[in-house]
């Protein structure tokens, strides 16, 4: 009898093939590469056209820089669930690897895909908004970290959820505010903090609510998705 | 251990309907099961339930007599053909079978995508986009990306659908040499071949 092939199932393996694949899928549809794009450059240009020449308080453009990022995150997030579902592939992920690696495979893409959109923010809003300027570098810097990472957590279970609903295009925004309101209100605080010029230990509050954010979140996705994906 | 597919009293039920119940069988290494029955009686549904990607709602299925929930741990054993399952249109079928290698972890080595893209008569097409192809084609792609990992069971649900009589040619190869080296499992309304089947299981007589 023939000897089968000697399968590793290595767990990083699979969730490295899926984010490659992903990505490689990316780069030749830009669905959401094009959505968070045009997302991110037309809300600026309307922020930019609103505040003219006059800039505004730290605190309202901490918040505004955080709305569009967060808008930007739904325009785009979604679509890695929502294609497996919409070409019928999701079956044959189904097929090829335990639930949590396509979980943690789909997370590190969505990741990869916010932290791009959070810099490409950050800079557009830097160089065209008058008067946003970051006086504590350090707290800018692990907010932008820490808040890509939860959103892109809270992101990807959300969009596991919605991705066979027939109105996905709503229930996206709609059920991921109140999830993402937490963290929302946190990193708007944070970058607050970092625009008002305040010391690096004024803002470990915020860090440490960051992270048991995310640690709640990774950890409840990766107990539920299981019931998730499968029928 | 050696290899065995067997199911336990399995049953199913959508919005409180018997799909299926009490279906149980064992097939050891070398054999073959026929799944047959009329259109609508369950023949995808239980071979959904035997890849795993469908959970029953009574009964179990294991393969080399571990229980595998849910299909946890049958990804790397077992191999699908179906209607249902979709290639992945914008990746070449070189690229979709190189996939299919890499996330099992094993090398996604161009020799073993080429043999098996050569195997069902696509070499020469390996590096075009999927969505470029025909429905025999797609077909094609769907058995390199089911054997590409050499699975000891390969469930084939409607094997021959779209194919031509050279792919229907291939199929048959690819059964034949699954017949002696593994587990064979086949849902289908094609009764044509039925002697060639070492176990049945008529869905129609199951609800």
């Amino acid at each position: 009898m023939r000897q089968h092939e000697s399968v590793r199932g290595s767990w990083g393996s699979s969730v490295l093939a899926i984010l490659r694949k992903d990505w490689q899928s990316e780069l030749r549809t830009r669905y959401a590469i094009s959505a968070l794009l045009m997302f991110v450059i037309t809300t600026i240009s309307i922020i930019l056209f609103s505040l003219g020449s006059e800039g505004a308080p730290a605190e309202v453009l901490s918040g505004m820089l955080w709305v569009v990022i967060f808008f930007a995150a739904m325009s785009g997030l979604s679509r890695t669930f929502v294609m497996e579902e919409e070409r019928g592939t999701a079956m044959t992920l189904q097929l090829l690897a335990p639930p949590s690696a396509v979980y943690f495979g789909k997370l590190l893409f969505n990741l990869v895909l916010i932290a791009g959109v959070n810099l490409l923010t950050v800079a557009l809003y830097s160089l065209f908004i008058n008067g946003f300027i970051i006086k504590t570098a350090s707290i800018f810097i692990i907010t932008i970290t820490l808040g890509s990472i939860g959103f892109a957590a809270a992101a990807t279970i959300i969009a596991a959820i919605i991705a066979r609903a027939s109105t996905k295009g709503t229930l996206y925004p709609v059920l991921s505010f109140p999830i993402l309101l937490p963290l929302l209100l946190t990193v708007i605080n944070a970058t607050r903090l970092a625009a008002e010029g305040a010391f690096f230990e004024e803002a470990y509050g915020e860090f440490q609510i960051l992270i048991s954010y995310i640690v709640v979140v990774i950890a409840t996705s990766f107990i539920v998705f299981d019931f998730v994906w499968k029928d | 251990m050696d290899l065995a597919l067997a199911a336990k009293n399995l049953k199913k039920l959508f919005n409180w309907r018997v799909i299926f119940r009490d279906i149980s069988f064992d097939v050891p290494q070398g054999k073959t099961l026929l799944i047959t029955g009329r259109n609508g009686s369950g023949k995808s549904t239980l071979v959904k339930i035997i890849s795993g990607v469908l959970a029953p709602t009574s009964g179990s299925v294991s393969i080399s007599g571990v229980a595998a929930r849910k299909g946890d741990g049958r990804h790397d054993v077992l191999g699908l053909v179906s209607p249902y399952l979709q290639m992945y249109d914008e990746f070449s079928a070189s690229e979709n079978v190189q996939f299919a290698l890499a996330i099992r972890g094993l090398k996604p080595d161009g020799g073993r995508v080429d043999e098996l893209l050569n195997r069902v008569g696509l070499y020469e097409r390996r590096n075009d986009a999927v969505r470029t192809y025909s429905s025999g084609m797609k077909q094609r792609v769907k058995y390199a990306f089911a054997l590409a990992h050499r699975p000891p069971v390969l469930l084939l649900d409607e094997p021959m659908s779209n194919l031509d009589a050279e792919g229907i040619s291939i199929v048959r190869d690819i059964m034949s040499r699954q017949r002696n080296e593994g587990i064979l499992v086949v849902a289908t309304n094609d009764l044509t071949d039925i002697d060639h089947y070492d176990l049945r299981v008529d869905l129609n007589a199951a609800t």
